[in-house]
């Protein structure tokens, strides 16, 4: 009734959408860096809900399940495979009892995968969330990433007595049609709102952001970017005092190099906000890598949000069809 | 943008505002610019409101000492609410008045061992201020302080306003790691580290209490708005009350 940890992996924690409703006690929200992946995850594994999943950084983990288990996974192509058989993106896939998850088989082509099961991970919510936050050791797995030898139970494995092979067939009939909002085209600008104090900033600064490019720095986690770039400046520089942050938030310490806050970032910031970047692209933005060059395109917020809406929409709709999925796996 | 000046007589009677979209799922409604108590009471009640008011798609009320951030989020059929559409509900209802001086909080009694080795920063602070470290500490003891935010870590709150004396600056250089529960000042506030943290505040007392427990209800000890106060005790009082917890 669980999945066993043969090999960690670089850094594999358990996140759903975040902690919500704690940020006014300095608790940050967390949650998956790519959250779009993180929900076709688990749409796939047939949940209905969106409980946590295991969010796997770069080099994954090898994992075996101890029961029979439905389970999909979404995000970057991190070369898995099922006892050494490659295995497809976006699919609802059987386990059978001792069958190994592995990664690795082929280059990496984005940063962070998410495997979801069906029914999810039996693992004890934290301030009404499944998210583990990293820096303070609570939530997800015993607050921490995985270790070699962790044993993490599944809260609803298939009924043994099931056929795998029918029941893989049988999914794999079910068409899963995905919205082109789901995808994730890699788009040539990462949209962005202007930050609080835009307007503070000088016009250099804002061209700066606007047209030159900026490379993401290795001193990059899930609490932040760093973009190495032409430095960005206010017109005159004042002490600010800390007010929210958000994931997203561009925001510039007196050095002058940007940092975009990443799903860990703390509830508040104290440094002066250039940019915000745009919800529907984040994603794209958790799948760039360290190295990796970006430029920025300025949005309107109306259209950010219907953007943001529109994604929404294509999640309820990919949620509709997937009900014979749903079935199937009842 | 809209400025407002309001004219409620249940709000201060200068209470202005303004709302500013951060990005397209948060936004933050300003009262000003600079530390003030009245300022950080105003963004407490108003928080305290917004929260009651239970607004469709808000996930987040997050008050600090000049603004009060709302975070939000579309709904499941991508339907609002939008910047438009939340930013106008908001500002029908803080222009409804809001409740002055309605923080909502609770009395809190926060034990702290002042100097020695809980509070090693007390003397420099003292020097500081030009008076003497039992002077410090009465200051920092009376009159109550308020809770006017929590951030940087879980449980971290920022408590204040203090006597124009205790405005000293940080700290030149942090400290890399400061111990849970110690009690350090700068800028007219007070800031209480929950957990081993680096912090460039000065130290002049710790608190044996735990700040911050994931597995308590509610996790954080103080929240925005209570009312603090500081009660001096021995390092012997220290060592109990900690081992009482433990």
């Amino acid at each position: 009734m669980s999945m066993t940890v043969i090999k960690p992996g670089m850094l594999s924690s358990f996140q759903d959408r975040g902690r919500e409703g704690y940020q006014h006690q300095g608790i940050p929200a967390a949650g998956a860096m790519d959250e779009r992946a993180h929900r076709l995850a688990n749409a796939l594994a047939g949940n209905e809900g969106d409980p946590a999943t295991l969010e796997i950084t770069l080099t994954g983990p090898t994992l075996r399940f101890d029961a029979p288990a439905c389970f999909a996974l979404a995000g970057a192509d991190l070369g898995a495979t099922l006892n050494g058989q490659d295995i497809p993106l976006l699919r609802p896939l059987i386990a059978r009892t001792g069958d190994v998850l592995a990664f690795g088989a082929r280059p990496a082509a984005g940063v962070r995968a998410y495997l979801a099961v069906h029914g999810g991970f039996a693992l004890t919510p934290v301030m009404g969330s499944e998210t583990t936050y990293l820096r303070s050791g609570f939530g997800g797995f015993e607050g921490r990433a995985l270790a070699k030898g962790d044993v993490v139970p599944l809260r609803r494995p298939l009924a043994p007595e099931r056929d795998a092979a029918d029941l893989q067939k049988a999914l794999s009939n079910v068409r899963v049609y995905l919205p082109a909002a789901l995808g994730n085209k890699q788009r040539e600008f990462v949209r962005f709102l202007p930050g609080v104090h835009w307007p503070e900033f000088s016009q250099s600064s804002r061209r700066a952001f606007s047209e030159s490019d900026f490379r993401i720095s290795p001193q990059s986690d899930r609490m932040g970017y760093r973009l190495l770039g032409r430095p960005l400046a206010m017109n005159q520089p004042r002490q600010m005092l800390s007010e929210a942050a958000c994931f997203g938030t561009v925001q510039v310490p007196s050095g002058g190099e940007a940092i975009i806050l990443m799903a860990d970032r703390q509830t508040t910031g104290g440094y002066p906000k250039i940019a915000q970047i745009a919800t529907v692209d984040l994603p794209a933005l958790a799948q760039s890598a360290p190295g990796q060059t970006l430029r920025f395109q300025r949005i309107e917020l109306e259209e950010a949000q219907r953007l943001d809406g529109e994604r929404e929409r294509a999640f309820a709709q990919l949620h509709g069809a997937l009900e014979p999925l749903r079935a199937l796996l009842a | 943008m809209p400025l407002n000046v309001n004219s409620d007589p249940l709000s201060p009677a200068e209470t202005r505002w303004r709302i500013l979209p951060q990005g397209d799922r948060c936004l933050i409604i300003s009262f000003g610019e600079h530390i003030d108590a009245a300022i950080g009471r105003t963004c407490l009640a108003a928080a305290r409101m917004l929260r009651d008011a239970q607004l469709p798609g808000v996930t987040d009320v997050v008050p600090s000492f000049v603004a009060v951030a709302v975070h939000y989020r579309p709904g499941g059929q991508g339907e609002g609410p939008t910047y438009a559409s939340l930013s106008e509900h908001i500002q029908a209802l803080l222009a409804g008045g809001i409740p002055a001086g309605d923080a909502g909080g609770r009395e809190v009694d926060i034990p702290v061992c002042y100097g020695g080795e809980h509070g090693p920063d007390l003397a420099e602070v003292a020097r500081a201020a030009r008076i003497s470290p039992d002077a410090v500490i009465q200051l920092h003891t009376e009159p109550p302080s308020m809770v006017f935010m929590l951030g940087f870590a879980p449980g971290h709150a920022y408590l204040g306003v203090h006597d124009e004396k205790l405005n000293i600056p940080r700290r030149p250089s942090p400290r890399t790691a400061v111990p849970p529960g110690a009690v350090a000042i700068a800028n007219r506030q007070t800031v209480i580290y929950p957990n081993r943290l680096p912090g460039g505040w000065n130290i002049i007392g710790a608190t044996p209490l735990v700040m911050f427990d994931p597995a308590r209800e509610p996790a954080a000890l103080l929240q925005p708005g209570d009312t603090v106060r500081f009660v001096p005790i021995s390092p012997d009082e220290f060592d109990r009350i900690r081992g009482s917890q433990a």
